[in-house]
C-alpha cells in the first residue's frame, strides 16, 4: 500500500539528510510504530507520506500511485485518504466537540445529512458521544486527543498517521489511546504512529521501524522499542 | 466546489464579518465614499453631455451675407440642402429694427438707416441633427456671398473644456480613494486570515482544497465591496432624485434639465455595484495570495 524506494529528504542548508536512502513497504491493515530519538527522521517520514513535503530523491507510492508526481487535484484525493493525529491535538477552541469532528467532513463538502449520521458514529467509537456539545477546553488531554482521533476516522481514511499522539498524555490516557488505535486497526485501517513511548511499543508488539540520523536501522515484525527490550 | 462547500464558505464569511464588524463597516464606508464620488462624477458627465447636446441642437447657424450678395442664390442653396430643417431670413433693415428695439433707445441709431445700415443680411438656419451643425456651418461658409458663419462653437467648446477638467479631477480623486479602499480591504482580510490561522492550518490536513480555504475570504471582501457600493448607490440615488426634482420644479431653461431617463442612469448604478464587488474581490484576492499560505 505504501512503498518507499530509496527515498531521501535533504533540507536546504543542512549538511546531513533528514532521511537517507529509505526503502520500505507497509501493507493495508498494518499497525506500525516509527521509533527513534529526536531528529531521527520520524516526523519527516510522516510528512512525506502525507505529501506535505516532497522527497529530494527516490520514489514513493501510495496504492500503486507515484506520490511525488501528483497533480493538485490528485494531491487532495491522496490527503483525503489519510487521517492525521497530532501531538498537540489541534482542535479548534471555538468549536464544540461535535463541530470539530464535523469540520473534517465540511471541508470535503459532504452533505449535512451525512455529517449528522457520521459524526455521532465516530464520537461513539472513541467513547465521547456524551461530550459532543462540550468545548475542547472543558475536556482532559486524553479526551481531547480522542476527539482528534474521531476527527481523523470520521472520513473513513485508509491510513491514520499519528505524530507523537501520546506526547502530551499520561500513562493511562496513552494506554487508552493505543487501545483505541488497535480497535480502529482491527477494522482494517492502517495505523502508522511515530512515538517515543517505549513502554507502549514494547507492550503492543507491533511492527517497529527504527530510524536514527535519517537512516533506517531496524524493521521488525512484532518488535520492541530497542533491541535489548 | 459543490453546494455544501459553497454554503459552508458563505457561513464562514458571515462569521468572519461579524468578528471584525467595525473594521468591515469602516472598509465598506471608504468604498462607499470613493464610489459615491465616482458615481457623482459619472452622473455629472451624463448631465453635462446632455446639456451640451441640448445647447447644440438649439444652436442656430447664423449666416451673414456680404454686402450686395444675392439673397436669392443663398436661399435656393439652403432650400436644396438635405441637412437643413428650416431657416428664417432677417434682412438688414429688420436686423436694425430688432437691434434698436433691444436697445430701447432709437436715438443712438439715427442715421444708420438705408445706405448707412452697418448690419449684414442674415439667415438663421436650423439643422435636422445637432451633430451636423459644425459640418453644415462649414459647407455654408463656402457659399459665394457668405461673409461669416457663426453657431456658438465657442460656448460649446468652453463647456466641453470645463466639464473635461471637472471629469479629470473627479476621476483622479476616485482612483486615489479606490486605491485607499483596496489597501484597507487587504488589511481587513489579512486580520481575518490571522484570526483564522489555526483553522486554515487544520483545513489543509483535512484535505481541503486551496479554493475552499480561500473562498470565504474572497466572499468576505466582496461583501464589503458590495455593501459599500450599495450604500453609495442608495445615497447617490436619493441625492440625485431630490436635486433632479427640484431642478424640474424650478422650470429652468430646458437645456439644464437633469437626465431622468433610467436607461441612461441604470448602467451607472449597475456599473458601480460591479466595480465595488470587484474592488472587494480584488483586495481580498491580493491579501489571500500574500498572507495565506495554503
Amino acid at each position: 500500500m505504501i512503498q518507499l524506494n530509496n527515498v531521501t529528504k535533504q533540507y536546504p542548508g543542512c549538511a546531513d539528510p533528514a532521511l537517507g536512502d529509505i526503502s520500505l513497504e507497509i501493507e493495508q491493515g498494518e499497525f506500525v510504530f516509527l521509533v527513534g530519538p529526536s531528529g531521527a527522521g520520524k516526523s519527516t517520514l510522516i510528512k512525506l507520506i502525507f505529501r506535505e513535503q516532497l522527497p529530494t530523491g527516490g520514489r514513493m507510492y501510495f496504492n500503486q500511485r507515484n506520490v511525488t508526481a501528483l497533480k493538485q487535484k490528485e494531491l487532495l484525493e491522496h490527503r483525503r485518504k489519510i487521517g492525521m493525529v497530532f501531538q498537540d491535538f489541534r482542535l479548534l477552541k471555538q468549536k464544540t466537540v461535535f463541530e470539530n469532528v464535523a469540520f473534517a467532513l465540511e471541508v470535503l463538502g459532504r452533505p449535512p445529512k451525512e455529517i449528522k449520521e457520521k459524526v455521532p458514529e465516530a464520537l461513539d467509537k472513541v467513547g465521547l458521544l456524551d461530550k459532543a456539545r462540550s468545548f475542547p477546553d472543558k475536556l482532559s488531554g486524553g479526551e481531547q486527543q480522542r476527539v482528534g482521533v474521531a476527527r481523523a476516522i470520521v472520513k473513513d481514511p485508509l491510513v491514520i498517521l499519528a505524530d507523537e499522539p501520546t506526547g502530551n498524555l499520561d500513562r493511562d490516557n496513552s494506554r487508552q489511546l493505543m487501545d483505541l488505535f488497535e480497535t480502529i486497526n482491527q477494522g482494517g485501517t492502517t495505523i502508522i504512529i511515530a512515538t517515543h513511548a517505549w513502554e507502549i511499543v514494547d507492550r503492543m508488539k507491533k511492527r517497529v521501524i527504527a530510524l536514527d540520523g535519517g537512516r533506517m536501522i531496524r524493521d521488525e515484525q512484532r518488535g520492541g522499542y530497542c533491541h535489548e527490550h | 466546489m459543490n453546494i455544501n462547500s459553497f454554503r459552508y464558505c458563505m457561513r464562514q464569511s458571515v462569521v468572519s464579518l461579524r468578528r471584525n464588524l467595525w473594521l468591515a463597516v469602516v472598509t465598506a464606508g471608504i468604498i462607499a465614499i470613493s464610489l459615491s464620488i465616482l458615481g457623482g462624477f459619472l452622473l455629472l458627465a451624463v448631465n453635462a453631455d446632455q446639456m451640451i447636446r441640448n445647447i447644440e441642437s438649439n444652436v442656430e447657424i447664423g449666416v451673414f451675407l456680404e454686402d450686395g450678395a444675392s439673397i436669392e442664390d443663398t436661399r435656393q442653396k439652403l432650400d436644396r440642402h438635405p441637412g437643413i430643417h428650416n431657416y428664417t431670413f432677417v434682412s438688414k433693415e429688420e436686423g436694425l429694427r430688432d437691434f434698436s428695439r433691444s436697445l430701447g433707445d432709437r436715438v443712438l441709431l439715427v442715421g444708420m438707416e438705408g445706405e448707412n445700415n452697418p448690419l449684414p443680411d442674415l439667415f438663421r438656419v436650423r439643422a435636422n441633427e445637432a451633430e451636423e451643425v459644425p459640418s453644415i456651418a462649414a459647407e455654408i461658409s463656402a457659399y459665394p456671398g457668405v461673409e461669416l458663419v457663426d453657431y456658438g462653437e465657442e460656448l460649446v467648446g468652453r463647456l466641453l473644456n470645463i466639464t473635461g477638467w471637472i471629469n479629470t479631477l473627479f476621476l483622479v480623486i476616485s482612483i486615489l480613494l479606490a486605491l485607499g479602499a483596496i489597501l484597507l480591504i487587504i488589511t481587513t482580510i489579512r486580520l481575518s486570515v490571522l484570526a483564522r490561522q489555526d483553522e486554515v492550518g487544520i483545513m489543509k490536513y483535512l484535505g481541503a482544497s486551496n479554493w475552499f480555504i480561500r473562498f470565504p475570504f474572497l466572499l468576505e471582501g466582496m461583501t464589503m465591496g458590495w455593501t459599500g457600493t450599495l450604500a453609495a448607490a442608495a445615497a447617490l440615488a436619493a441625492v440625485y432624485y431630490r436635486l433632479a426634482s427640484s431642478l424640474q420644479q424650478e422650470a429652468l431653461t430646458f437645456f439644464i434639465q437633469p437626465v431622468t431617463d433610467t436607461t441612461r442612469l441604470l448602467p451607472i448604478f449597475v456599473g458601480l455595484l460591479l466595480l465595488g464587488t470587484l474592488m472587494g474581490g480584488f483586495g481580498s484576492f491580493i491579501s489571500v495570495r500574500k498572507f495565506l499560505r495554503v
